[in-house]
């Protein structure tokens, strides 16, 4: 495999960029692995990275119904953070930052992390409150965080609207927040995986499991049947459809979550923007276009398409923040199905069936999860037992009432 | 944007509407005697189908009915409306 | 000088010159010009720098395909970024730059970039900058990326949305649109056309091409005068049809101000339309391919289709000395009008070997060289084009054998038409490949057609069939060579461009088949084919074609990428509406809003209402303000406006059995004319709402909720009503906004009630506390009861909402003699704290479970199921750990109240870590001279007395675990 650099360039610019090897192989499905990963998004991807990376186990073949990181790896707005109030979610998602930190130079790929710092504001008495909550919560969980006021919000983010419709009470800067590539994140762990010898099978739907007394056995696929013992199921957006291949329902529900860019302007805007008033997100890709998310679509849904409602409602979110921003035009929009669970957390850990293991659950935030849940999905894949870091996230939380309710605690409910 | 039609209004636009999730989920007769498992079944546990779906829909901001909707969740079309408590119709999802 | 104007023909005015400003530079056009019709006719051909390697580029196209010709427009708050200059209608005044160039085209510093442009192929990046680390090298080339410049100023204009239903929409003001609308109209039916630009007619417009034996801008202006008489007939230009949705939605953004000087525009810039459509009809035409060979973005490079109707709409000639070359028929049309204008044609190039004898014999009349099965190797030139070489080309799309060279100045390229078919793709509609057509043609799918050049029927006969709803046989349509890209030794021409905006050439597209990025989403990932502001108008289909042919698969094979809204870009302005400043969401007043002003409230929003935080006076803080207020109740009587206060009736035969099932406590217990607090959970067992609930009678209940919290609650009541428990008879309605109250409170509470003129009897133990009175002041009809949110004597005065008024008047006359003191929400909240009652939504969040705030014993008390029960006892719900709400009173000897949101650590700990729990509230108590707090602690009810490490932001304080009454425990105030 070359090794990427400055100086590679240079030198394949020299006899026309023509001596690059495929960055991943297409492998044709052998009769027996000894891991299946379902889904070639970023979590599967990474599964398989972190498998035969840090466990050793290299013969491993990653299913992908489309093209790998089509999903809601390749759909979502690039946002990487951790600011989460519980313990057991910090702990998670600042791992899963922390691996994103070194992911460029671990990989060889350069995924373009921006650490250009997520805000998110408060906008009345009670959000500052909470604000305030969430702000105390991350720092004792050893997660940087700082608390500023509406002055020194409108100060460091030049152009915020002086006199919203919401207005801005004070803020929650994660410094290491930021964005990064998506798509890169999905190539640079399947460029990595396929170095170590993992088989990346495109145009491969599963479409069964074999299952023999509970355990899992081998998987039914477009393109032919599998024997394995042990699987990975991480597709989600349709965690529900695969769980009903292999009989069992999930306390999934899927929606369609949208995305919008504008046309591509000069910088405007040097970090991560959140308003819970309007639910409206925005941040500036290095392209130049503005990259804007907001709340869900309100009923089920497995369309990738956008809508206008949610359109409406996003611009008029945007405007209030950046009343500058009316001008400037939508480019694209679109969607992504992402599986709501009713904490807002994630499902990581043992299914229903024996040697099927789940990552699924990731609401609108698995993009920023990914080096974690790989490397959680891995750890419980190669060793039978959870993660410390992924305990937390079982399916059992569903019936113990041990939910870890980030919504709620935000307090946005009331 | 959907165009739902109401079973008191006619056809209404999607945003006069709430989505209230799959119908019929059944409660329990006696939650007290409920094991925690199918408990946690009733709450949280869905068919969550690609394709066609029942679920219940409530005329929010409009005359303020509940009743059940047959929806394709891929295509969005909606195949049939029915009242709160009457049975799912037979149907194949248009999809 | 290469461009030049007609002294005939087109749709503009010769008699009316516009001044306006290009780069600085002064030029006139005319009325009926675009900035690129203008400019053209002025003999500019270098407008713009490619968003890469900044290389010259010349306008190509005459629509919304146009990737090069990219404008920032005007100055100041309305200055727009990233325009397409052939949809920029020219003004007076008007001032546009290029957006891409600095500091100026001819200059581009970072034309700099094209010389390392060996090295830095599609998607570089993602090979390097990786050492020390990205951060460094970001910043620079974020600042190169980027076209226009947002403006800096909030936009001054607004933007208008309206619904339309109609019979029949048609998008496309083409011969197709135009008679399909005819034919529609004919029928009765109401119909809207919309078309993007300004002009009728399409490709046709202005030419004399023969449409049902009339010239078609005769046959086109017929039509349109008919459509035109029709009151059934709405024509919209300048509205392009950005969207398809579902269940047929369509969203139409027409332009009301843009052709105007800034200053002369009144009303809304833009408009939004949701259109529903009984018939909808896709008339949109198609979009001409470019060439791919080597220099095809030199500026004087242009689309054939473009030259023609620059030609017939504005009376343009974009060359002097022409060479056409291309794979179909479509382009001949374009010589011969060029020809026929006055322009030399210096040779028509065409990759077919054997084009029809008709063309041939015409091109020949005219005196037109030909040079047939051949192609361009090259555009020579490099401000603009000044020579192209041509050679024979094979099958595979190969340059063979010598070359030679033709001088021009304009190069016309023609690569075959691709179908517009966004708006079909948007809603879902699949594609297939016409291989006789060389394009993505629609499949027929429900709820609309197709017609015309959108269907690829390139035939104005069975297109004006079909628009009439008969079919026909195409009787002949341009015949295409197959010809994805040509290149000079078989390998895809890495000078070869594809894509014209993003800087994609033929050889990104082979580097991305190299390196395995050959699903069609990843080729446009990868190498940002198609990604630009045209969305890859001119260059998806020739991208797709070329790996194609790299890969040595069908291009049916190969697919499509998805088409996504909006057609062409369309601002969030339009999109947001009215939905600006207030009109985002309406704030909600008291009824006494103006009362409350006068007497200096300093509103702020509670849950949407504005609501009066305290009432400062001359030189108070609001600290001081609330500290005052407090004491003023807690020593004589107090008014507060409760109105927000959520208000429900609840009535039926069951009404009482319905409210046992939704709150914690029991209800029908409850005598008629008294109150009971209560709680009431999510099905999930969190606390959803806390409340008052008076009995009015046997079967009628009026149900408090928070302020703000009305209408879930009401939902939740009829959801579970009519979903769960159908067949109970109990009816719901939130009054909230009917009833506007008043809370006085204070030991001289029932002093002043007394001296209201009312009929309730408030002497002595008449109307005890937890009881409700309905009766009358001052003749209105008033709902009063004894219920205390501050621990004082207290009344809530309901009254009509329009006579909230007469009550003030009533209370404040009254209270005259009692110092009657207005107080805001904060001194409430000050009070509430200082009596430990709970506060929904700031004591609890979406995670407390009722024992977590003491109602383990009230819930095991009722033998009944109610919501939320079964969830609480879940294990989680059983664990002795859990956090409860407890008080906290400093031991640090710092007066400052703790900070809300301050967490608790658990005792002895001198470092960060992960918390006990959390302040949910806190003020200082001016009654008790002390700070005082509730919390959320874990454990906390077994806790009491341990004094705990408090963290703040790094700031470290200490407080003691206490009940959470902290001032008049036994009650006794309530009586006054």
């Amino acid at each position: 495999m070359t090794r990427y650099s400055a100086w590679s360039l240079v030198r394949a610019g020299f006899s026309g960029q023509r001596t690059w090897a495929p960055a991943w192989r297409d492998a044709a499905p052998r009769k027996r692995y000894q891991a299946v990963i379902i889904g070639g998004g970023g979590h599967g991807l990474a599964t398989a990275y972190y498998l035969a990376r840090k466990h050793g186990i290299r013969d491993i073949a990653v299913l992908e119904r489309g093209w790998i990181g089509g999903g809601n790896t390749g759909r979502n707005t690039t946002v990487i953070r951790s600011n989460y109030f519980f313990p057991q979610s910090a702990r998670f998602y600042d791992f899963a930052l922390t691996l994103y930190e070194g992911l460029s130079r671990e990989l060889n790929y350069n995924i373009m992390f921006s650490q250009r710092g997520m805000w998110s504001f408060a906008h009345d008495r009670h959000g500052v409150e909470m604000l305030r909550r969430s702000v105390n919560a991350m720092q004792l969980n050893g997660v940087d965080a700082e608390y500023h006021d509406g002055d020194t919000v409108r100060r460091r983010i030049p152009g915020l609207n002086p006199s919203p419709r919401f207005p801005i009470l004070a803020g929650l800067l994660q410094p290491r927040g930021g964005t990064a590539r998506h798509d890169a994140v999905a190539w640079g762990y399947a460029r990595a995986a396929d170095g170590l010898g993992v088989d990346i099978i495109q145009n491969c739907d599963v479409t069964g499991f074999d299952i023999r007394e509970g355990r899992v056995v081998g998987v039914q696929t477009t393109r032919g049947n599998i024997a394995t013992e042990c699987v990975g199921m991480a597709v989600a957006g349709h965690s529900g459809v695969m769980a009903e291949r292999a009989g069992f329902r999930l306390p999934i529900i899927s929606y369609a979550l949208q995305a919008f860019v504008s046309e591509p302007l000069k910088p405007v805007l040097d970090t991560v923007v959140l308003a819970p008033s309007t639910g409206t997100y925005l941040s500036q890709s290095d392209k130049g276009e503005l990259v804007i998310g907001s709340a869900l679509d309100l009923f089920p849904s497995y369309a990738q398409r956008g809508s206008l409602p949610v359109l409406e409602q996003t611009a008029a979110g945007l405007i209030d923040l950046f009343p500058q921003f009316s001008r400037v035009r939508l480019l694209r929009q679109w969607a992504g199905i992402v599986d709501v669970v009713s904490d807002s957390t994630p499902i990581l850990g043992e299914s229903p069936v024996k040697g099927l293991y789940l990552n699924c659950g990731w609401g609108t935030g698995g993009f920023k999860a990914i080096p974690a849940g790989g490397f959680c999905l891995a750890h419980h894949m190669a060793t039978g037992a959870a993660h410390p870091l992924a305990a937390a996230f079982s399916l059992d939380r569903f019936r113990t009432g041990a939910l870890i309710d980030e919504a709620a605690a935000s307090g946005i409910a009331h | 944007m959907l165009l739902i039609p109401c079973p008191w209004c006619g056809p209404r636009a999607e945003n006069e509407y709430r989505c209230g999730g799959e119908s019929p989920i059944v409660r329990p007769a006696d939650p007290t005697a409920t094991d925690d498992d199918a408990w946690a079944d009733y709450l949280f546990y869905r068919d969550n189908a690609k394709g066609l779906s029942f679920e219940r829909w409530h005329h929010q901001w409009g005359c303020g009915v509940w009743f059940n909707v047959a929806r394709d969740t891929v295509s969005h079309q909606i195949l049939a409306v029915y009242g709160i408590t009457d049975p799912r119709p037979l149907l194949e999802s248009g999809a | 000088m290469s461009g030049y104007r007609l002294d005939h023909g087109g749709d503009i005015d010769r008699d009316r010159p516009i001044r306006f400003r290009w780069e600085g530079r002064h030029y006139t056009g005319f009325v009926g010009d675009t900035l690129a019709s203008a400019l053209l006719a002025s003999g500019v051909r270098m407008v713009g720098r490619s968003f890469k390697y900044h290389r010259p580029r010349g306008l190509i196209a005459a629509g919304l395909d146009e990737p090069n010709f990219i404008v920032q427009l005007g100055r100041g708050a309305r200055t727009t970024p990233n325009l397409k200059a052939p949809y920029v209608e020219l003004y007076e005044g008007l001032d546009a730059a290029p957006v891409n160039a600095w500091p100026s085209l001819r200059l581009d510093l970072l034309a700099v970039n094209e010389l390392f442009k060996r090295f830095i192929p599609a998607a570089f990046y993602y090979k390097s900058f990786m050492w020390p680390n990205w951060g460094l090298f970001e910043p620079l080339i974020r600042k190169a990326a980027g076209l226009g410049t947002a403006p800096a100023l909030a936009d001054p204009d607004h933007y208008a949305q309206t619904s339309a239903h109609i019979d029949t929409l048609i998008v496309g003001g083409g011969i197709a649109g135009l008679a399909a609308a005819h034919h529609a109209a004919t029928s009765g039916q109401s119909v809207m056309l919309v078309t993007g630009g300004r002009h009728w007619g399409g490709r046709l417009a202005g030419t004399s091409d023969m449409v049902e034996g009339k010239p078609a801008r005769i046959w086109i202006k017929d039509v349109l005068r008919t459509l035109g008489a029709m009151p059934n007939v709405t024509l919209m230009t300048r509205t392009i049809a950005t969207g398809h949705f579902d269940h047929g939605m369509v969203s139409l953004c027409e332009r009301l101000t843009d052709h105007l000087p800034p200053t002369e525009g009144s009303g809304p810039r833009q408009r939004l339309w949701r259109v529903r459509a009984g018939e909808l009809i896709l008339a949109t035409g198609a979009i001409e391919r470019p060439l791919v060979f080597r220099g095809n973005d030199r500026p004087g490079v242009m689309l054939a289709g473009a030259a023609r109707a620059y030609l017939h709409r504005h009376g343009v000639v974009a060359g002097e000395d022409v060479v056409v070359a291309t794979t179909n028929d479509s382009a001949w049309y374009a010589a011969f009008d060029l020809a026929e204008a006055g322009a030399q044609i210096v040779g028509i190039v065409d990759v077919r070997a054997a084009p029809s004898p008709a063309l041939i014999e015409r091109a020949q009349r005219l005196g037109i060289a030909l040079y047939l099965g051949m192609a361009p190797a090259e555009a020579l030139g490099r401000r603009a084009v000044r020579a192209v070489r041509i050679g024979r080309i094979s099958h595979s799309g190969r340059i063979e054998g010598a070359t030679r060279t033709l001088r021009c100045d304009l190069l016309l390229m023609a690569g075959g038409w691709s179908p517009a078919v966004h708006l079909h793709s948007q809603a879902g509609g699949r594609l297939h490949f016409d291989r006789r057509l060389n394009g993505f043609v629609p499949e027929p799918a429900g709820g609309y057609r197709c017609i015309g050049g959108a269907a690829g029927d390139f035939a104005r006969y069975s297109t004006l069939a079909a628009a009439r709803g008969q079919t026909a046989e195409q009787r002949h349509g341009p015949i295409h060579a197959t010809l994805w890209s040509i290149s000079q030794n078989g390998a895809p021409d890495a000078q070869a461009w594809v894509d014209f905006q993003n800087d994609v050439t033929a050889g990104d597209i082979a580097l991305a088949a190299r390196e395995n990025f050959r699903s069609v989403e990843h080729l446009k990932r990868y190498t940002t084919l198609g990604m630009a502001s045209d969305q890859g108008k001119t260059s998806n289909v020739n991208g797709i074609g070329i790996l194609g042919d790299l890969l040595g698969k069908p291009i049916e094979a190969i697919g499509t990428t998805k088409f996504r809204p909006p057609y062409d870009p369309t601002p969030f302005g339009v999109f947001a509406g009215h939905r600006v400043g207030d009109g985002l969401r309406p704030r909600r007043h008291l009824a006494r809003h103006d009362w409350h002003v006068a007497r200096g409230a300093a509103l702020d929003e509670y849950g949407g209402w504005m609501r009066p935080a305290a009432y400062p006076q001359t030189g108070e803080s609001e600290a001081d303000a609330v500290h005052r207020e407090v004491l003023a109740v807690r020593s004589g009587v107090g008014i507060f406006e409760a109105s927000p206060l959520g208000k429900i009736e609840v009535k039926g035969p069951d009404a009482a059995a319905f409210l046992d099932r939704m709150y914690v406590n029991r209800i029908s217990t409850l005598k008629p004319g008294r109150c009971r607090y209560a709680i009431m959970l999510g099905e999930n067992g969190t606390v959803f709402d806390d409340g008052v609930v008076t009995r009015l009678a046997d079967d009628h209940f009026l149900v408090g909720t928070t302020s703000g919290h009305a209408a879930a609650v009401t939902e939740a009541f009829r959801e579970w009503l009519r979903c769960e428990w159908t067949t109970m008879r109990v009816l719901v309605e939130d009054v909230t906004a009917c009833w506007a109250v008043a809370n006085i409170a204070g030991p001289k509470a029932r002093a002043l009630f007394r001296a209201l003129p009312t009929d309730i009897d408030a002497s002595g133990d008449a109307f005890p506390h937890m009881t409700a009175r309905i009766g009358h002041i001052g003749g209105a009809p008033a709902r009063v009861a004894r219920v205390s949110f501050t621990g004082e004597l207290s009344y809530e005065i309901a009254v009509p909402w329009r006579r909230a008024g007469d009550l003030w008047d009533a209370l404040v006359t009254a209270g005259a003699a009692h110092a009657l003191t207005p107080f805001g929400v904060e001194a409430l909240m000050t009070m509430r704290i200082e009596k430990g009652f709970l506060h929904v939504g700031a004591d609890t969040d979406g995670t407390t479970l009722p024992q977590d705030i003491g109602f383990g014993e009230i819930m095991r008390k009722k033998t009944d199921d109610f919501v939320g029960r079964r969830s609480a006892h879940r294990p989680d719900g059983l664990r002795p750990d859990r956090r409860s709400l407890v008080g906290l009173e400093t031991t640090d000897g710092n007066a400052a109240p703790l900070t809300i949101g301050a967490h608790i650590l658990p005792a002895g700990t001198g470092q960060p870590r992960p918390s006990d729990g959390w302040v949910t509230s806190s003020a200082w108590s001016p009654t008790l001279g002390v700070p005082l707090a509730l919390a959320m602690v874990e454990r906390g009810q077994a806790r009491m007395g341990e004094t705990v490490p408090i963290w703040d932001l790094g700031n470290w304080r200490e407080a003691r675990i206490t009940d959470l009454c902290r001032y008049d425990r036994e009650g006794t105030r309530l009586d006054g």
